[in-house]
């Protein structure tokens, strides 16, 4: 625990060797180095700590007003999401060391002093142990990665999501506080154990609840609060994306999670089914956004959009088989959503990483502007192409682990016994199933897009590989994500006091033995998943395919110039191949012109007429159109209002005072009776 | 039964509540000067009365700072300022009187059905004076509302004070630094508003609110 403690301080101590960056020599190489080094110290700690049973370790500082202490703690739950946050900060400071060789702008504001704050803050909230603590941290963390987004505020689009970010970032402040508040009820003692010994109960519980559903939710960017997150995440800097949209939407996870698990006490079955539904409608708009994206990074982060939203169903299913006291299912979703929350921080940083790299190469984030880059970039498209197929939850990679486990629980949905669960969890199992094909079209459109057919532009003719450093921080989740899906029990394993702290029970409870490559989690309907049979399995049909095309396709291919189309000059197949548009088109055919009401428009030419005709796509996000825009207009008439107070007369001050007075007393000789 | 201290203190209360109506309807300055000179009086009288029944000496102090500032000096200054400045002698009330009233009486009620509750185990006596000089400061706020002209405002400020005074004599054993402070801070009050007057009035020509408040420039 001191040890936790010592590296947070040793992480504030890299941020002021970053703000001093300018008269220190090797600053990048000291701050990424350092951060790396204590990022990984941190990862093994709670690898050790969950290997080693995870005892709960607590410690009071003296930190705070002069009457507090500050209570920290580290617990298996603590553990696992720490191991989660530093594993990726490690790799995101490597990226990141050489990221910032490749791609530094001159004129973007500090991005030193910042990062280490940001894993700090990161780090600070999940061994929190009393909500003033929690709160401030959580606040630091959201405001190290707000200025961290505003490190590139040359770019034009950077300003708004920095003031999106800030006004949900405060609202969900607001909402945790508010939850707090009703969570330690009248007793007033903040400190988590005491709010755990004297949950609430009623409405106050209920409420407090949803607060932080909506809190936490807004940070993790549950639908509909999701909105400031695909404008925030890809404006940082890459590596700060991969936090970002890796890790601190996890955090939020965590909190959703210690708070419904942990401090509420015995769950309410309904809550699980609204997180149910918050999850599959997250999951299934997340991806349906990412469909519509051409921006590459955006498209990244809505797809973080529909993985919280996985992840939130996973844990909501927990609930609902904590509340109805069946624990070996309830252990079943909840591993399920432990692992999914390593795994997407694992493969999103990666893809992450990804798009740094190529933009650091092509210096553009439009996925217009690639193609090709498997032939200039191999070492990248190869390891991208590891993270895209891990997101699409393609065996033998970690993400099908993930997907598996909760499909598992899914299908015991019947052993509920509310008929509204079972039906509803039947309905969220398609909904859910329905994401990860369209997650897998998706990403099959990225790849596809950025990686193959013909370069669409100079850049990305010119590319070039990136240095060693990046290339290695890529490599370590690529590889991670394949040693994850091949082998999960361990790690299952490694998790089993998380899930046995929060759900009181683990996933192999009903099974005597269970041998480290294989996964057979619940008796219940028998079915397992051993990765490495899968891994061999794909692995030999792969050789024979590959054999196979080489020995009688290859063979007969012979190279020459195609009919060039009528195109003079341009190559035909970079003009005529499937924009990442055209590829999207079906699906944005078939769902977006209800939910985001798509249009495609075609400015055709008149004949005789020179010009070039034109399509372009025109779509609306429900979001901002139902909830948001006039949320915007609503507050701006209020403020007007409110404005109006600032020029009343001496008389009608007195008057507001004078009937403030009464209105209180009124108060007071009413609930006297 | 027939206490003559109990009575008697309830009276002199009574008539501080009561000129306190008085001042709410009003119409002219130099009748809201008269009442309000009287409502000292009896506040005076009020004191002096509870250093008696109390054996307080010191309460006589209060009862003689009462008498000399608010009855005589305050009234005489505030007289001298109306003619000086050749104030308009009418008020225009910004509410008519018939409402005033019943909102007075709406707050006496509400501050007896507060107070009697909350003080259950104080003595009768301190209860009925808490509840009257609640009312008093109740209806001194309504005035200061209810009225458009800067005298008139000063006037209810004062009874506010009076309201207060009436209060803290009510209570047995309240030191008399309370008073002292009491009265100095309302001849601070006094003092402030008089400069306030003279500035406005060299500024603008008149003491009517309305007319002043049209000088602010975003002012409608």
């Amino acid at each position: 625990m001191a040890f936790v403690v010592s590296a947070i301080v040793g992480l504030l101590l890299l941020a002021a060797v970053g703000v001093a960056a300018s008269r220190i020599p090797f600053a990048r190489g000291i701050v990424y180095g350092g951060t790396g080094a204590l990022c990984t110290l941190l990862a093994l700690w709670s690898v050790l700590s969950l290997a080693g049973g995870a005892g709960t370790e607590a410690l009071a500082l003296p930190l705070g007003l002069p009457w507090m202490t500050a209570h920290v703690r580290a617990d298996a739950l603590s553990a696992v999401f720490l191991l989660v946050v530093n594993l990726t900060g490690a790799t995101a400071s490597l990226f990141g060391w050489g990221y910032e060789r490749a791609h530094h702008d001159a004129r973007s504001g500090p991005v030193l002093p910042l990062y280490p704050l940001f894993i700090a803050g990161m780090n600070a909230v999940l061994i929190a142990d009393d909500a003033f603590g929690f709160l401030v941290a959580w606040e630091f963390m959201s405001l190290a990665s707000w200025l961290l987004v505003l490190s590139t505020h040359r770019d034009p689009d950077t300003p708004r999501a920095a003031r999106i970010y800030l006004i949900m970032a405060s609202f969900g402040t607001a909402c945790l506080l508010l939850a707090f508040g009703l969570l330690a009820g009248a007793h007033g003692d903040y400190r988590f154990d005491a709010i755990r010994s004297h949950a609430p109960e009623g409405w106050a519980a209920t409420l407090g609840v949803l607060l932080v559903l909506v809190g936490a939710g807004s940070k993790a960017g549950l639908v509909p609060l999701h909105v400031w997150l695909p404008l925030a995440h890809p404006a940082a800097p890459s590596h700060v994306s991969a936090l970002m949209s890796g890790v601190m939407t996890k955090v939020a996870v965590y909190a959703i999670t210690r708070v419904l698990f942990d401090l509420i006490g015995e769950p309410l079955w309904w809550w699980g089914g609204v997180m149910l539904v918050l999850g599959a409608v997250t999951a299934i708009m997340g991806v349906l956004y990412a469909m519509l994206q051409d921006d590459l990074k955006r498209l990244l982060a809505y797809s973080t959009v529909e993985n919280i939203g996985v992840i939130v169903a996973a844990l909501g299913m927990a609930l609902v088989f904590k509340a109805a006291h069946v624990p070996v299912i309830a252990a079943l979703a909840m591993s399920a959503a432990l692992l999914h929350v390593i795994n997407h921080s694992l493969f999103k940083s990666l893809l992450f990483y990804g798009s740094g790299a190529v933009l650091s190469a092509v210096h553009s984030r439009d996925l217009g502007r690639m193609g090709g880059l498997i032939h200039r970039m191999p070492v990248t498209a190869v390891f991208v192409l590891v993270g895209a197929a891990a997101i699409s939850a393609l065996p033998p990679l970690n993400g099908f682990v993930g997907e598996w486990l909760l499909f598992q629980a899914i299908l015991n949905g019947p052993a509920l016994p509310q008929w509204s669960l079972k039906i509803l969890i039947a309905v969220i199992g398609a909904a859910l199933a329905l994401a990860a094909a369209l997650a897998a079209a998706c990403f099959v459109r990225m790849y596809g897009t950025a990686f193959l057919g013909r370069p669409r532009g100079r850049e990305a003719e010119e590319a070039r590989e990136v240095n060693a450093a990046m290339r290695l921080g890529m490599a370590v989740p690529a590889v991670l994500c394949v040693l994850l899906g091949v082998l999960p029990t361990p790690l299952l394993r490694l998790f089993e006091p998380a899930t046995r702290l929060m759900v009181d029970a683990g996933p192999f409870d009903d099974r005597a033995y269970q041998p480290w490559f294989w996964l057979a989690p619940t008796s219940a309907i028998g079915n397992s998943y051993n990765g490495l049979v899968m891994a061999l399995v794909i692995g030999v049909l792969s050789m024979v395919l590959v054999v196979a095309i080489h020995r009688w396709a290859s063979a007969k291919v012979r190279r020459s110039i195609p009919w060039g189309c009528g195109y003079d000059g341009l190559d035909p197949l970079a003009v005529t191949q499937y924009t990442a548009s055209s590829f999207g088109q079906p699906i944005r055919r078939a769902f977006g012109s209800t939910v985001f009401r798509a249009r495609d428009h075609v400015d055709m030419p008149q004949p005789g007429d020179t010009r070039p005709a034109r399509f372009h796509v025109t779509w609306t996000d429900p979001a901002w159109h139902a909830i948001f825009t006039p949320l915007v207009r609503l507050v701006a008439r209020l403020a007007d209002l409110v404005n109006r107070l600032q020029f009343l007369t001496i008389r009608r001050y007195l008057m507001l005072m004078f009937f403030a007075l009464v209105v209180l007393l009124v108060m007071v000789a009413v609930t006297q009776r | 039964m027939h206490d003559l201290g109990y009575d008697a203190a309830h009276l002199l209360g009574a008539v501080v509540l009561l000129m306190s109506f008085a001042l709410l309807y009003q119409r002219r300055l130099f009748a809201l000067l008269h009442v309000f000179t009287a409502q000292a009086l009896a506040l005076s009288a009020a004191a002096a009365w509870q250093g008696y029944i109390q054996h307080a000496p010191h309460l006589y102090v209060t009862a003689l700072l009462t008498l000399g500032l608010k009855a005589i000096v305050m009234p005489v200054a505030l007289h001298r300022i109306v003619v000086k400045l050749n104030i308009h002698r009418t008020i225009e009330p910004a509410l008519s009187v018939g409402l005033t009233m019943l909102a007075g009486v709406s707050l006496v009620t509400l501050s007896i059905l507060l107070v009697m509750p909350v003080t259950e185990s104080a003595s009768a006596l301190t209860r009925e004076d808490l509840a009257l000089s609640l009312s008093v400061v109740l209806l001194g706020l309504l005035m200061m509302i209810t009225r458009r002209n800067a005298v008139s405002q000063v006037v209810g400020f004062m009874s506010i004070e009076n309201g207060l005074i009436l209060a803290a004599v009510g209570v047995a054993g309240m030191p008399l630094i309370v008073e002292m402070s009491i009265a100095f801070s309302v001849m601070v009050a006094f003092i402030v508003f008089g400069i306030f007057l003279f500035h406005i009035r060299e500024r603008f020509d008149t003491l009517d609110m309305q007319k002043i408040e049209s000088f602010r420039g975003e002012s409608h």
